[in-house]
C-alpha cells in the first residue's frame, strides 16, 4: 500500500539549510552548509555519514529541536517550527528515553497525557501500539525490566501513539547488539508498512541504510553537505534479502559513496 | 521491603543497641578495677567510669521506667519524655514541611533562571554558617514581637535548617534528565511547567528522599536548640535543659532524655523511609 503512494506530497523539504554552531566566537563550527533536501511521504530516508558529518544535526533541523541559521526547513508544507507544535512527527533517540518511573503503558501514553486524551482514550490507543509492536504481555512492566531491543520497541510505541505521519530516529538500534539489530530492522520495516509513516533514519551503519530506506543520503563532513543520493528498491525484505546479489549491489554502492566522501 | 528482609533489619538494630550496652557496661567495668586506667599501664582512660559519667545502662533504663513530678501530677518518664517529644515532633514537622516548600521552590527557581543559580547558590551556601544558636533568638525575638506563639520562632529555625539540602539536591535532581529526554518533551510541543511535572520533579525523586532524610533529622535538631535557645515551657528541648542542670545529682535524667531525642531523630527518619518507599520503589523491584 505504500511503495506508490510516495509521490502524494511533500514530507520535508530543506532549502539551502545552514547551521552553524557558536557563531562569532572562537570555537565556531560549521556543522551543515548548504543542504536541500527533499523527502516525499510515505518514503525511508537514511542519513549516512562519517561522525561529525552533521547527520544528527540535520534530523534536529527537521524536529525543530535546533534552528538553521540560513535557508529554510518545510515539513508538510508548515515551518519546522509549527510542524513541531502540530506534533506532525514522533522521535526515537538512540537511548530509549523512557520514564523509569512510568510503566510500559504510561510511558507511551505520555504524549498523550500532554495532549489531554482521556484516560480511556489513552488506554486503548496504548493497547493497539503495543500490539503494534508486538509487546502486550509487557503493558505492567518497567522500562529497566526490558531489554534494551524491547525497550527501543516501547520508544518506537510511544513515538508513534498520537499517529504522526514522519518518524524521526536518531541511530535508535546504535545500542543494540547485531542480531537483535537486525530484528528490529524487520520489524520496523513492517511497522512501516503497516502505519503508511515516513521515516528519516540516522545510522552510521551501511547495512542498516540500504537494508531499510528507500533513499539514503550520504554526508559528507566538515562542513556537512549531501554528497549523493542512492535509489534503493529491494522490494518486500525479510531476513532473506540480506543474502540478496541486489542487497549486495545496494551496500557496495552505499559503501563507495562513503569511501568517496572519506577520500574528500 | 519483604517481610524477612525488616525482620533481619530489625534483628540489627537489636543487636547493635546490645554490642553497645555491653561496650559501654564492659568499659565502666574495666574503669572501676584499674581505678580509670588502661589495665597494667599508667595511662588514664579517655571517660572516666564514675556513675556520674557513665551512669550504668540498667540505671538509665530505670529512669526511663520511674515516676517523675511534672507540675501537680506525677507521670512515668516514659510518658513524660512521649508527651515532650510530641510538642518537639509538631515543631519539627511544620519546620520540614515548610523547608521542602521553601527548598523545592529555590531549586524550580534557580532551574528556570540560571542567572539565579548563580546569584543564589552562594547565599544558600553562606547562610547555613549562621551559628544557630546566634540565629535562634533574633528569630525567636521577632516572632514573639509579632505576637507568635513560640512554635511559630522554633519551627521557622527548623525551617531554616532543612530547606538547604532540599534547594542543593532538588537543584541537582532537576537537572539529571539527559538532554535527549529534554529533547522528547520539546518534540511533543511540551511547556515549561509539564516538563517540570511530567519529567524534572520525577527524575529529582531519587535526590530529593536522600536530602529529605537527612532535613527530618536536622529539623529535629533544629527544634530542639530552638526550644533550649529561647528556653520554652515545653518540647524535648526543656526537658534536656532541666535535667542538664541538675545532672550532677541525677545524670539518668539527661541520658533518658537523649535517648528521646535520638528516637524521635529515628522515628522521622522512618517516617521519610516509608515516604521514600510510597513514592519511589512500590511495586518497582526489578523482577529478574
Amino acid at each position: 500500500m505504500r511503495e506508490n503512494s510516495g509521490t502524494l506530497e511533500e514530507a520535508v523539504s530543506i532549502r539551502a539549510a545552514d547551521k552553524v554552531f557558536n557563531p562569532d566566537s572562537d570555537n565556531e563550527v560549521q556543522a551543515l552548509l548548504g543542504i536541500d533536501l527533499d523527502i516525499k511521504e510515505g518514503d525511508f530516508i537514511s542519513l549516512i555519514g562519517p561522525s561529525g558529518c552533521g547527520k544528527s544535526t540535520l534530523l534536529r533541523l527537521i524536529a525543530d529541536l535546533l534552528t538553521p541559521t540560513a535557508g529554510e526547513v518545510e515539513v508538510f508544507g508548515k515551518t519546522a517550527n509549527e510542524a513541531r507544535l502540530d506534533q506532525d512527527y514522533g522521535m526515537v533517540f538512540q537511548h530509549s528515553g523512557l520514564f523509569d518511573w512510568r510503566d510500559v503503558s504510561a510511558n507511551i501514553e505520555l504524549p498523550l497525557e500532554l495532549k489531554g486524551w482521556s484516560k480511556v482514550d489513552r488506554r486503548k490507543r496504548s493497547r493497539e501500539m503495543l500490539e503494534l509492536v508486538r509487546l502486550e504481555e509487557f503493558k505492567d512492566h518497567y522500562p529497566r525490566q526490558l531489554s534494551g531491543g524491547m525497550q527501543q520497541r516501547v520508544s518506537i510505541a510511544r513515538a508513534l501513539s498520537f499517529e504522526p505521519r514522519l518518524l524521526l530516529m536518531d541511530e535508535p538500534f546504535g545500542a543494540l547488539d547485531e542480531m537483535t539489530r537486525e530484528h528490529m530492522q524487520v520489524e520496523l520495516l513492517r511497522i512501516w508498512r503497516e502505519t503508511g509513516t515516513t521515516v528519516v533514519f540516522v545510522t552510521h551503519s551501511i547495512p542498516e541504510a540500504a537494508f531499510l530506506s528507500s533513499k539514503v543520503v550520504v554526508l559528507s563532513p566538515r562542513p556537512g553537505r549531501i554528497h549523493s543520493e542512492i535509489t534503493v528498491d529491494l522490494g518486500d525484505r525479510t531476513d532473506e534479502t540480506r543474502e540478496d546479489p541486489e542487497f549486495f549491489k545496494a551496500t557496495t554502492e552505499v559503501r563507495e559513496a562513503l569511501r568517496a566522501v572519506e577520500a574528500g | 521491603m519483604t517481610k524477612r528482609k525488616a525482620l533481619r533489619t530489625a534483628f540489627t538494630v537489636l543487636l547493635t543497641l546490645v554490642l553497645f550496652v555491653l561496650l559501654w557496661e564492659g568499659y565502666k567495668w574495666m574503669g572501676q578495677q584499674t581505678e580509670d586506667q588502661w589495665p597494667g599501664t599508667q595511662f588514664g582512660l579517655p571517660v572516666s567510669t564514675d556513675d556520674l559519667t557513665m551512669p550504668h545502662a540498667s540505671d538509665i533504663f530505670n529512669e526511663l521506667t520511674d515516676e517523675i513530678r511534672a507540675g501537680r501530677e506525677t507521670l512515668p518518664m516514659t510518658v513524660y519524655l512521649a508527651k515532650k517529644a510530641a510538642f518537639t515532633f509538631l515543631e519539627a514537622a511544620i519546620g520540614f514541611s515548610l523547608g521542602v516548600i521553601v527548598g523545592l521552590m529555590l531549586a524550580i527557581f534557580m532551574l528556570r533562571w540560571r542567572f539565579a543559580e548563580r546569584g543564589f547558590l552562594p547565599w544558600i551556601n553562606v547562610s547555613q554558617t549562621v551559628p544557630l544558636i546566634a540565629l535562634a533568638p533574633i528569630v525567636v525575638t521577632w516572632a514573639r514581637l509579632q505576637g507568635y506563639p513560640d512554635m511559630v520562632g522554633i519551627s521557622l529555625i527548623a525551617t531554616y535548617l532543612t530547606f538547604f539540602p532540599v534547594a542543593v539536591s532538588g537543584l541537582r535532581g532537576l537537572q539529571s534528565p539527559d538532554s535527549s529526554d529534554v529533547e522528547l518533551m520539546r518534540s511533543y510541543a511540551a511547556s515549561w511547567s509539564s516538563t517540570l511535572i511530567k519529567l524534572r520533579l520525577p527524575a529529582a525523586r531519587p535526590f530529593l528522599f536522600p536530602a529529605f532524610k537527612l532535613a527530618a533529622t536536622l529539623s529535629v535538631v533544629g527544634s530542639i536548640v530552638g526550644e533550649i535557645s529561647i528556653g520554652t515551657k515545653t518540647g524535648l528541648g526543656r526537658a534536656i535543659l532541666d535535667f542538664a542542670q541538675r545532672y550532677a545529682v541525677w545524670p539518668e535524667r539527661l541520658y533518658s532524655s537523649v535517648i528521646a531525642a535520638s528516637l524521635l531523630g529515628l522515628f522521622v527518619f522512618g517516617l521519610v523511609n516509608a515516604a521514600e518507599w510510597f513514592f519511589i520503589k512500590r511495586g518497582r523491584e526489578v523482577l529478574k
